[in-house]
């Protein structure tokens, strides 16, 4: 699903945020990317996103190389992924509905299918009551939550998420963490960039770790019972 | 959990089946179909996003209108203006004098001519012994005159050209076509000021469009900023919706319709301002043409008019937008 061939990416300025990486994570697979602040997970989940592209080597993404991929058809491709944030990014002046509504929207469904799998996102994530609140009036885990129905509303193939527990407490963040692993099971991908350690051992899940910019351990060869 | 599971369930199905008509994915037609409903959604959704702050969106618009409104008035006067000196063509006589050789019944035969041409409104013959008599009568020098034993003028045609040949144009080419016929001594444009009038209503008539232009690059102006500041101020939300796959086209599209509807209020606003204008007019207008003898009313702006300043509006509306669009969507980028 994701290939990663001898892949650099120097930004502006000369910094090397990843250097010579190659991996390979299979369809439906859920993967960890770790390593401490500044080590390149948020860079490599951005090449995967075409937020950024590489400086060397490829990307593949479902078979398809993204450096083929014009700014253009951009969005298209992007409808296929689902990406959460840190900050979750949610426009605060609209509705818990409209905000997960968004992707559906961009991609013409149409009304009633949009009401539909709109609940249906918000029912995977326990807010199916909160459709008509503003994101403002939920606390950071529903928040966080919001951000995953809309992420997987229009039902990606990938989904990526950048420290997506970052700001929440222990038991929040294990809950959001089975929430990514329900979605893997049913065949979607998983690649979440994070620094919790603790969360991450306890998930018993395939570990891509950074240092520095330089794969330490793309974790391929380990395996977990579940 | 459980309802939730069925929808990640029936994700995988779908990747399963790799069909995209069972997917709930929009088919082609839907696509067509949804097309103009997203499109005036959008457009109605830009309409009520400015209904929201309606004193800020109200200033733009009257900066708009009055911005409009000048080049928009100015027209309809000089149309009023042209309108007055169309009414001025008795004025625009022309004055043949015929040859000395010609008898009254040629020359009678030569007004009859005269009187059946498209170009011509009136015709009036003054024969040699009227002229005499006239000059006796009014100009003091009766006893000069009565001292020569020939009358020394020629009969006279006093032409008024047709009301659609009053131009000074349309009058130096009927003039010239005069001069040209054998029984014609000379031929004389008798009020020569009409044609300044002329002259002067076509200067103003470039300099409205001079102004209209400039305006209508002010206009431009107001709206690129305009909308440039609302880019600014929905920066997060364009970044939201690169993120999640909009196209240019889609994040576009509210900005569009965001300068049309201040481009329509704009030209609503100056429709309004113009014709209130003319009101104020119409009295003084009215009182100066009783001074002259003469009914002149100012005409409001008509159907046509009206609706080039719609349009007008409107299309600089867009095309600020579309410039502003243009140039600042590009450098948002989600990082
Ligand atoms: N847009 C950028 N321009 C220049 N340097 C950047 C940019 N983004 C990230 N970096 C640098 O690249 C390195 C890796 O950053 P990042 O991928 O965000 O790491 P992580 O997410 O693991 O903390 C950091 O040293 C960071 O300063
Ligand atoms: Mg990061």
């Amino acid at each position: 699903m994701i290939r990663f061939t001898q892949t650099s990416k120097r930004y502006e300025g000369g910094y090397d945020a990843l250097s010579n990486i190659s991996f390979h994570i299979e369809p439906g697979e859920m993967a960890f990317v770790t390593g401490h602040s500044g080590a390149g997970k948020s860079t490599l989940l951005k090449l995967i996103a075409l937020l950024e592209r590489p400086t060397r080597g490829q990307v593949l993404v479902n078979g398809q190389n993204l450096s083929r991929i014009k700014r253009r058809q951009i969005p298209y491709f992007r409808r296929n992924i689902g990406i959460i944030f840190q900050d979750h990014q949610l426009l605060f002046d609209r509705t818990v509905f409209d905000n997960v509504a968004l992707p559906l929207i961009i991609a013409g469904y149409t009304r009633a299918e949009i009401g539909r799998r709109v609940r249906a996102a918000l029912d995977k994530v326990g807010l199916l009551g909160k459709e008509k609140k503003y994101p403002i009036t939920l606390s950071g885990g529903e928040q966080q939550r919001v951000g995953i129905a809309r992420a997987v509303v229009h039902k990606p193939l990938l989904l990526l998420a950048d420290e997506p527990t970052g700001n929440l407490d222990p038991d929040l963040s294990r809950e959001i963490m089975h929430i990514f692993r329900e979605f893997s099971q049913v065949g979607v991908t998983v690649l979440v960039a994070s620094h919790d350690l603790e969360l991450i051992r306890e998930m018993q899940t395939r570990q891509i770790i950074l240092h520095q910019g330089q794969l330490a351990d793309d974790g391929s060869g380990v395996e977990y019972g579940q | 959990m459980d309802r939730g599971l069925n929808m990640v369930n029936e994700a995988t199905s779908r990747r399963n089946r790799e069909g995209a008509s069972s997917t709930g994915r929009p088919g082609l037609l839907t696509l067509i179909n949804s097309y103009f409903v997203r499109h005036a959604q959008t457009l109605f959704y830009s309409l009520g996003q400015l209904l929201r702050a309606p004193f800020s969106m109200l200033m733009t618009a009257a900066v708009i209108g009055i911005a409009l409104a000048l080049p928009a008035g100015m027209h309809q006067l000089l149309q009023n203006a042209q309108l007055l000196s169309g009414k001025l063509d008795d004025a625009t006589q022309i004055s043949l004098f015929l040859k000395k050789a010609v008898t009254e019944q040629q020359a009678r035969e030569l007004t009859h001519k005269l009187g059946n041409m498209p170009e011509i409104g009136r015709v009036r013959l003054i024969t040699r012994e009227q002229a005499l008599e006239e000059f006796k009568q009014n100009a003091g020098f009766g006893d000069a005159l009565r001292a020569l034993d020939e009358n020394p003028l020629p009969h006279v045609i006093v032409i008024n050209p047709a009301l659609q040949h009053t131009d000074a144009a349309a009058g130096r080419k009927l003039l010239e076509r005069l001069q040209g016929m054998i029984q014609v001594d000379a031929a004389q444009l008798d009020v020569e000021w009409i044609k300044r009038l002329y002259a002067i209503l076509e200067i103003i008539k470039r300099g409205v469009w001079i102004l209209a232009a400039l305006l209508g690059m002010a206009v431009l102006l107001v709206v690129g900023n305009t909308i440039r500041l609302a880019i600014q101020n929905r920066r997060d939300e364009i970044v939201v919706i690169k993120l999640i796959g909009g196209t240019d086209a889609f994040i576009r599209r509210p900005f569009l319709y965001t300068g049309f509807w201040y481009g329509l209020f704009g030209a609503l606003i100056a429709f309004t301002l113009v014709n209130i204008a003319l009101y104020l007019l119409s009295d003084p207008v009215r009182q100066l043409g009783e001074l002259y003898h003469n009914p002149v009313s100012l005409t409001r702006m008509n159907l046509e008019t009206s609706a080039y300043l719609l349009g007008a509006g409107i299309l600089l509306g867009l095309g600020g937008s579309w410039l502003a669009v243009g140039r600042h969507l590009r450098d948002i980028e989600p990082r």
